[in-house]
């Protein structure tokens, strides 16, 4: 993957670093120029999960099979039970499928970015990037945002149809303008759900500077991330304390919102409020992030030489 | 497995091969302890996620496709027991994908010791012995509750169960890394199979569609690694409509899938070609 990579940052990378300056007209010119760069950086990373076909195709076919073998369970379950969770079965078999959709683009079983940063960690490269003269959380975050609208074209649009095929899923529905609605709202909960799980990704990577070895908090935001995105089951049908708490963490935006929207569970003023609740994490998390980033980087010591 | 003589030596050759390898990652992985037991009791946790989801289902019916808790935790503990060997004795193998990219295969070639075993142990992980160690405790709940009458017959099945499963699961690493020579990017497609039907093991056969069942008696056999043997240990009646025999044709099975896997992988082997880097 690294080939990729390089090519990816050596095109991506500004033509040389401005000092900052007061100019109004000058600062326009960094924005535009800042959001060309950030534009590059996610396409270039959509372009580098593209090349691997093969591997897309693999990951496809086995959220597939794994969507049919949930679906199955779902259905057993919903059968005894009709309105589990406020949930009908159609709605719980497109739970279901929605979810396997979801899965890489949110990356609820972490990767991505994670990956890369690791390895950078890990290898000392990270030194490299924190001298280039952009923000690493801004320049993580539009690659992480080109690798999930890669997933959520290849791996998300696939299992769903096929799910749509055999199953008898529930579409948005009510109208054109509601279903313009709901599309947009599910698709904006979407992306402040792969931000909130890029962040979470990101700080699980950086507390490599302190640990060294950062498979073991990884491990852990695997298992919340699994647990308490609502992937696993609809939060609703927990025990109702850990429902309730559960849907009020970060983790619930990364699936269990963004569906609840699909599914128009969520409108008027609840839908409000699940996007509002999202944004708040978001904005946490990003100053959150800001913070471990700082202390990160004051910890980094490169060795001459 | 072949009629040569000597194969009996080799066979055990490459057997010495693969515990000295297996020993000498034990011992690397061992230099970062905690590092180990945090992986091995993630990996636990992990694992125990798709218990919680059972759990949970429980909480709202008291049968799933007309089997109990305690049935459905058998089934549980029985699918990740197998999986979590087979999965510890030769996981590895789902790496190789990776391995004929940048070329390391070919320095597992020219060493003078099967290259199964060596490919086999090779970053030999006993954190993975975390989902072993966790569906036994499972499979153990699930026995404390079961009303089963305990005959030689059972507790016989019980122990083939465990010995074939790993049998069966273990050859689909086997042709899934023989498929890899050939798709390298596609190491995921075996992930479907092994996890995926490690999963679709822990629930019981009643709940999936006829054709599905059908595929995994007579196409990939997983069936026979738990759902086949579990009818006979539990006591339940069939309604899958397969001759009584199949609960007892697990090693038979597992026999047949290992001798497949096996020629796959040297048909694969021998049509392997360096990436020459």
């Amino acid at each position: 993957m690294s080939p990729t990579m390089s090519r990816t940052v050596a095109e991506a990378r500004p033509p040389d670093p401005e000092p900052p300056d007061p100019d109004p007209g000058r600062r326009r010119h960094e924005l535009r120029s800042a959001s060309r760069l950030y534009t590059a950086v996610a396409r270039g990373s959509f372009r580098r999960y593209a090349t691997y076909r093969a591997a897309t195709w693999a990951g496809t076919f086995t959220n597939t099979v794994f969507g049919f073998f949930i679906a199955y369970t779902y259905r057993a379950l919903w059968e005894i039970r009709p309105h589990l969770g406020g949930y009908d079965l159609s709605a719980a078999l497109t739970y279901v499928w929605l979810g396997q959709a979801l899965l890489m683009p949110v990356a609820a079983m972490g990767g991505g970015v994670q990956d890369d940063l690791e390895a950078r960690i890990v290898s000392g490269d990270i030194a490299v990037d924190l001298y280039r003269p952009v923000d690493q959380q801004g320049w993580w975050l539009a690659s992480d945002l080109g690798r999930a609208a890669y997933h959520l074209l290849s791996r998300g649009v696939l299992p769903l149809l096929v799910g749509g095929l055999c199953f008898h899923l529930r579409m948005p529905s009510g109208g054109l303008a509601e279903e313009v609605l709901t599309w947009s709202c599910f698709l904006l909960s979407l992306l402040l759900g792969i931000t909130v799980s890029f962040m979470i990704r990101y700080m699980t990577a950086l507390t490599g500077f302190w640990l060294l070895d950062p498979r073991g908090m990884r491990q852990v935001a695997l298992v919340l991330g699994m647990f308490c995105s609502g992937f696993l089951l609809p939060l609703t049908l927990f025990p109702s304390g850990l429902a309730t708490l559960f849907q009020r963490l970060p983790w619930a935006g990364m699936v269990q919102i963004p569906e609840d929207v699909f599914l128009q569970r969520r409108t008027g003023g609840s839908l409000l409020s699940g996007l509002a609740l999202q944004l708040a994490w978001v904005l946490v998390l990003v100053l959150a992030g800001r913070l471990v980033q700082r202390a990160a980087a004051a910890k980094v010591v490169v060795q001459g030489g | 497995m072949g009629e040569q003589p000597g194969s009996l030596v080799r066979t055990l050759d490459a057997l010495r091969a693969y515990r000295l390898i297996a020993g000498m990652w034990l011992r690397a992985s061992m230099a970062y302890r905690t590092s180990f037991w945090i992986t091995a009791v993630g990996n636990a946790v992990t694992s125990a996620l798709d218990f919680v989801v059972i759990a949970i289902m429980f909480l709202h019916t008291t049968a799933l496709g007309g089997w109990t808790l305690p049935q459905v935790a058998f089934l549980y503990g029985t699918s990740g027991l197998t999986l979590g060997l087979a999965d510890l004795l030769v996981g590895s193998l789902d790496q190789l994908g990776q391995r004929v990219r940048d070329g390391s295969v070919d320095v597992v070639l020219v060493r003078p010791a099967a290259a199964l075993a060596q490919l086999g142990a090779d970053r030999f992980a006993l954190r993975r012995a975390g989902r072993v160690v966790q569906s036994g405790l499972i499979l153990g709940w699930a026995l404390s509750r079961l009303p089963i009458d305990w005959t030689a017959g059972r507790l016989l099945v019980l122990l083939v169960l465990v010995v074939c499963g790993t049998v069966i699961f273990g050859s689909v690493f086997v042709a899934g890394a023989a498929f890899q020579f050939f798709a390298t990017d596609a190491a995921e497609v075996q992930n479907s199979v092994t996890y995926g039907g490690a999963t679709m093991l822990q629930y019981p056969p009643t709940i999936y569609a006829r054709d599905l069942v059908r595929g995994v008696v007579f196409g990939v056999p997983l069936a026979f690694v738990n759902w086949l043997p579990a009818l006979y240990v539990l006591g339940l009646p069939d309604t899958l409509g397969l001759p009584g025999w199949f609960r007892f044709a697990s090693p038979l099975v597992a026999l047949a899938f290992a001798t497949a896997a096996g020629l796959l992988w040297r048909a694969a082997l021998r049509s392997y070609r360096s990436t020459g880097s």
